[in-house]
């Protein structure tokens, strides 16, 4: 099989798990009681109720449920998500403008934990039982246990309010700007922080158990310098393992933007998401958590594309 | 002259959690230059901790106490880190048991014998992969050129191991330490692989100190022997010596048990009991619980390697016996017995 046959079979097998993610989080939305018309209602108390019909009417929520999801399915099929009911704006306009900004938080959150993983891992390995390989599992141990709305407001607390070396408030700046840095650093180390923990105990483990393997001692046998063995023959065959949890740290480190960017005021999908959650904003959500999903079906194809390019073994099998 | 390599006293033990295991202990032999030697003996009696100890590549909880490792007159054990990887893959070539684990599963083949050359030779990458396709040739792999991007998993066991001796010989070592080389391998890969290894030792007269726990491997190929016995040298002659006048009970052991090469059978039952645990060695003649003339004085008395013949070349062999510095009351009562198939096979090997 080709490369390029195996990344269409994975995208189309992602199809299913969509369409099943699409059906639970509509009956998740039609479980819980209330919708927008109640929340633009509560807001303005003085709405009359046959407004309140009307608007319903409008939006189609007076379908029944498997009607209302036949309509939105028809939509997603043509490539429409609907509107944002309380702003009349395309739901693709929407989300699309918030992209990047997840994005760059995601990918930062990401490099960061690689940054730091890697070396640590590799480090801790290196030095097993010592020192310093004692200190890295402590250090990891409270990366992976602390909560990350808890570390986005103690780096705050420290660094952007007592020490005053990162903005407070909102970006003020254009996203590819480079003094938008600093506005990025704090949250994606927040993002990034429990991902590098996890990350790091899987390279040193990983890398601990090659370093007993036989090709370790027979690439000594043959005068290479320890930097070479290390860097070369055993840390590809460490970072395999590493890429094998690589997807499942992705979705939490898209899991975790939800909580981070709502701390940080970061205007990115998460805390899009998590507005659109208040008002009853379902086709917003819907297309929100369909990309997500996507998105993660994605970082799989990625991590499982790496996995085959680091292990010849994987590849034939391709 | 000179010994090429020379192994004086060598003590190497391991630190572990249920005590000190001493697994060398006091060992002391030479190999000449071009010299096929033998290192026999069961498993756990010290081979492979010699081998690597050569290279220094024993690691914690191992350590190498004492001893000197002369090559060429030069102590490996006084040299430097950056010394001794000069001589590592270089002078030294190590052969591993299992070449499917030796090699790394994710390079080819073909780089993993250019980087030592590179590193060594300071060859470009052209001229190391030159020669990598002419050694992968010589060692028997067809269509080289075009096997040099394989991966391992894409060679069979046999050619794995062909290319682990390239790789050892990649750099023209002095000696060549193959560790049960064809232990892993099925009958007819491991007579073929014996006979590649003796054609290209002869070839490029490179010394070889072949380990095994197999005399008949040692037969076929072998000048001289030394034998094992927990950490201890306990013989040492010249495989026409050891076949026809064995010296050591535990020798005369080993013998009787030879299989033919290459059959799997289990080789050491005639010896009944098993080595014993290294950390509480027993007292006196470490043989002792096992050997079939052990005496009293076996109990007490720690026999010493005393020379009990010579060659033709000097003195030659060896034994670690309570009866060679008569201590013994009732002596040694062995008749040794060649059966043909063995003796054609000693003999062939002297007139060639
Ligand atoms: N890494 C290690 N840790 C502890 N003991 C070891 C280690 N390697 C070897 N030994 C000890 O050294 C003894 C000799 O081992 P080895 O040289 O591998 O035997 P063999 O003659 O079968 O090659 C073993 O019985 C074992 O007790
Ligand atoms: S010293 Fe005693 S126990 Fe040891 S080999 Fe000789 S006879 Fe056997
Ligand atoms: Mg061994």
């Amino acid at each position: 099989m080709s490369l390029q046959k195996f990344i269409l079979k994975r995208i189309l097998a992602s199809v299913p798990v969509l369409f099943g993610v699409s059906v639970v989080t509509f009956a998740l939305m039609h479980i819980t009681p209330g919708d927008i018309v109640d929340q633009l209602v509560a807001a303005n108390p003085n709405v009359p109720s046959h407004e309140a019909a009307r608007l319903r009417r409008e939006f189609g929520l007076d379908q029944p449920v498997w009607v209302q999801y036949l309509d939105w399915m028809q939509g997603v099929l043509t490539g429409d998500f609907g509107e944002v009911y309380s702003s009349s704006r395309d739901v693709s306009a929407v989300v699309l403008a918030r992209l990047p900004e997840t994005i760059a938080l995601g990918l930062f959150g990401w490099v960061f934990a690689i940054l730091i993983a890697i070396p640590g891992g590799i480090y801790a390995a290196v030095n097993k039982d010592q020192l310093g390989d004692t200190v890295s599992r402590f250090v990891a141990l409270s990366g992976i246990s602390i909560p990350n709305f808890w570390l986005g407001l103690m780096l705050m607390a420290v660094f952007a309010v007592q020490l005053d070396w990162f903005p407070t408030l909102d970006p003020q700046t254009s996203l590819l700007s480079p003094s938008m840095l600093w506005w990025l650093i704090l949250p994606g180390v927040t993002i990034g922080t429990a991902a590098a923990a996890n990350m790091m105990r899987i390279m040193r483990t990983s890398m601990a158990e090659e370093l007993n393997k036989e090709y370790v001692t027979a690439a000594r046998a043959k005068g290479l310098p320890e930097r070479t063995v290390i860097l070369k023959h055993v840390l590809r065959n460490s970072l395999i393992s590493v890429t094998t949890v690589a997807a499942f740290l992705t979705a939490s480190i898209v899991a975790g933007s939800v909580v981070v960017e709502t701390v940080f005021g970061w205007p990115g999908l998460g805390r899009e998401l998590i507005d659109a959650v208040h008002l009853r904003e379902i086709n917003l959500i819907l297309a929100i958590t369909l990309f997500t999903g996507f998105f993660i079906v994605l970082a799989n194809l990625l991590a499982d594309i790496v996995y085959a390019l680091l292990d010849p073994r994987i590849r034939d099998e391709y | 002259m000179m010994a090429l390599l020379e192994v004086n006293d060598l003590t190497v033990s391991f630190y572990t959690q249920e005590g000190v295991v001493t697994a060398v202990d006091d060992l002391s032999y030479t190999i000449e230059r071009g010299e096929k030697f033998g290192v026999v003996g069961e498993s756990g009696a010290g081979k492979s901790v010699t081998a690597l100890s050569l290279l220094r590549l024993i690691e914690s909880p191992g350590e190498i106490e004492s001893g000197e490792i002369l090559l060429d007159g030069d102590d490996l054990l006084e040299m430097t880190t950056e010394e001794i990887r000069q001589i590592r893959g270089n002078r030294i070539g190590m052969i591993f048991q299992d070449a499917q684990t030796a090699l790394n599963p994710v390079y080819t083949v073909g780089e993993q014998i250019s980087e030592a050359i590179r590193h060594h030779l300071e060859y470009d990458s052209d001229e190391a992969r030159e020669r990598s396709i002419e050694l992968l040739d010589q060692v028997g792999i067809p269509d080289a050129e075009n096997r040099y991007s394989d991966y391992p998993h894409e060679f069979s066991g046999g050619m794995q191991q062909r290319a682990v001796i390239a790789m050892a010989l990649s750099c023209d070592p002095d000696v060549l330490i193959a560790d049960e080389p064809t232990t892993a391998l099925d009958v007819t890969t491991e007579a073929k692989i014996l006979d590649l290894l003796e054609d290209l030792t002869d070839e490029f007269d490179t010394a070889i100190q072949l380990i095994t726990h197999d005399l008949g491997v040692v037969a076929e190929l072998c000048d001289r022997v030394m034998v094992m016995y927990a950490g201890q040298a306990v013989e040492k002659a010249p495989v026409e010596e050891l076949y026809y006048d064995p010296k050591h009970p535990y020798t005369v052991g080993l013998m009787s048990s030879i299989p033919r090469v290459g059959d799997d059978s289990d080789r050491l039952r005639t010896i009944p009991g098993a080595m014993p645990d290294l950390i509480d060695t027993p007292t006196g003649c470490r043989f002792h619980p096992r050997c079939p003339y052990a005496e009293e004085a076996c109990t007490r008395t720690e026999p010493d390697m005393i020379t009990t013949g010579n060659g033709a070349n000097g003195p030659q062999q060896s034994a670690r016996c309570l009866e060679y510095t008569n201590d013994l009351q009732h002596g040694l009562g062995f008749d040794v017995t060649i059966d043909d198939d063995l003796s054609e096979r000693v003999r062939g090997e002297r007139h060639e």
